[in-house]
């Protein structure tokens, strides 16, 4: 299992980055993992969509789908995409420590 | 108290009457009479099935002994365990089943709805739509077709894969395919997410000249151009789109009893409902791992009524769903694949039901000839809930290369543990 050290300390992620232990993430580790991943800085509302994928994993055990994520929160999936470029259910939850969200077939 | 005559609503109402003692009543409500084979779909554009074939009755298909009511459900109010309809009747209910299956909504997506009256867009997911299709289709004589997934979840996910193959058919009867650009658009990273049915697929795609554009989530669609979110542009001269999919309006209305988009959160092996014990969920209307399709309905069908019987006598709910799928994919030329899994196991080549049987993961004649025999079997066995011979609910070991599905599993990166 690949590891990386995120504010001073060691995380284990999987091939593509993802936690695999939400338990090691801790909010100073965020900025850091957002400026890897393209996101210079974090605003207030990076913020409140992180809080909100963190909420979601603890209450369903999944990340949201972005269509889900928008709904829930009430940010447009238009701004999401400002937000997040490539992929906000993705990005967020990269950022936010949780595991890659499950596709749905 | 059973919402829904469709495949799941019909075949669970059919099921619990043989289970259960005649005083126990049973009820369907529908908004309408008309039960839709809806696998009947894909074929209506293509000429190769008849709309008004695929259309019978819902009460014809129910048991003596099953009620069937028509109304629109309005919302549940899951407290005081009741069903309120659109003209206001009000019935009770001791046990309740979502069996609504999912909507198509189409006026998610900005543009689509415009694209669709000027006659640039079309889906096949709805008979209208797919009778529609069938004319631009045929009027069509050159261009760029794309084949647009705008969002997961969807009803038979591969579906749209199908679709694509059997254009590819299509217009090579029409001896008109080299004037024909075929674009398969998909939100997901591959043609499908199982990694041995994704190379599958994914070399079929090339082998049949079908582009293939990943990681699309289209935002709008633009005159003749699919837009994505993160700004990439598909041109079309004619769009296949499957609308975004969500459950039905009333469950939104009816509080505690939905997620986001409308499905219903459910314990993915008994099919209880979260929101409470004596409300289940079958086929597409559940939010659980499963893909949304016909054989999962059919497979959860046997498991619940084992459970509701259970719950009824007080008993815990020890029947357990596996994720059993198994979904014939239209190849075209009279041929199809055949893929078979579960929860936990991957697509994998071998001979289902076991080890004398149909070609797993493999184009054959049989497999089409297979899929062309489940009509007959959707309306005689499947609805009436009947066991197919030799088809359980769990899903079969025998016949299967499980080997290959464990070197699948470790494959490479993005292509593990998804659904």
């Amino acid at each position: 299992m690949p590891t990386m050290v995120y504010a001073g300390a060691q995380v284990t992620v999987n091939d593509e980055g993802f936690f695999t232990d939400p338990q090691q993430w801790r909010e100073e580790m965020a900025p850091q993992i957002a400026r890897d991943a393209g996101i210079q800085t974090l605003t207030d509302q990076h913020w409140q969509v992180i809080k909100f994928m963190r909420h979601e994993y603890a209450e369903k055990g999944t990340g949201p789908s972005v269509r889900a994520l928008s709904k829930t929160s009430g940010v447009s999936i238009k701004e999401l995409y400002q937000l997040f470029p490539k992929g906000p259910a993705k990005l967020a939850a990269k950022i936010a420590g949780i595991p890659k969200p499950r596709g749905c077939i | 108290m059973i919402l829904g005559g469709g495949t799941g609503g019909t075949l669970i109402a059919n099921r619990l009457r043989r289970q259960l003692a005649d005083e126990d009543e049973i009820t369907v409500v529908d908004r309408d009479d008309d039960h839709l084979y809806q696998p009947g779909l894909l074929f209506v554009p293509f000429g190769r099935a008849r709309p008004e074939a695929i259309v019978r009755s819902r009460g014809r298909q129910l048991h003596a002994g099953v009620a069937y009511r028509q109304g629109a459900a309005d919302s549940v109010d899951i407290g005081a365990r009741r069903v309120q309809l659109g003209d206001g009747t009000v019935l009770p209910y001791d046990v309740l089943v979502i069996a609504t299956g999912a909507a198509l909504l189409p006026g998610e997506t900005e543009g689509l709805a415009e694209a669709t009256g000027r006659g640039r867009a079309f889906t096949f997911y709805d008979r209208p739509g797919a009778v529609a299709l069938r004319g631009a289709l045929a009027r069509f004589d050159g261009g760029r077709i794309a084949v647009n997934v705008v969002d997961m979840p969807i009803k038979c996910p591969v579906a749209p894969i199908e679709f694509s193959f059997l254009a590819d058919w299509y217009f090579r009867r029409r001896k008109i395919r080299d004037r024909v650009e075929i674009t398969f658009v998909t939100p997901l990273d591959g043609a499908f997410t199982k990694a041995a049915c994704n190379r599958e697929l994914s070399g079929m795609l090339d082998d049949k000249r079908i582009r293939l554009v990943t990681e699309f989530n289209t935002g709008e669609v633009d005159g003749g151009r699919l837009v994505s979110f993160d700004g990439r542009e598909v041109g079309f001269d004619l769009a296949v789109t499957v609308p975004v999919h969500g459950g039905q309006a009333y469950i939104s209305r009816s509080p505690g009893l939905g997620d986001a988009l409308g499905f219903v959160p459910a314990d993915e092996q008994t099919l209880q409902a979260k929101a409470s014990p004596n409300v289940f969920v079958i086929g597409d209307a559940a939010d659980i791992r499963a893909s949304k399709a016909g054989s999962v309905a059919h497979f959860e069908g046997e498991i619940l009524t084992r459970n509701i019987a259970s719950f009824l006598a007080g008993q815990p709910l020890s029947a357990s769903f596996d994720g059993h799928t198994n979904c014939f994919i239209e190849t075209g030329f009279g041929k199809a694949l055949l893929i078979d899994f579960n929860y936990d196991t991957e697509p994998v080549t071998g001979r289902f039901p076991g080890r004398v049987g149909l070609p797993l993961l493999r184009e054959s004649r049989l497999n089409h000839l297979g899929k062309l025999a489940f009509q007959w079997v959707y309306w005689h066995l499947l609805l009436p809930g009947r066991d197919i011979p030799g088809v359980a609910a769990g899903m079969p070991r025998a016949g299967k290369r499980l080997d290959a599905a464990q070197a699948a599993s470790r494959g490479p990166a993005g292509t593990k543990g998804k659904v």
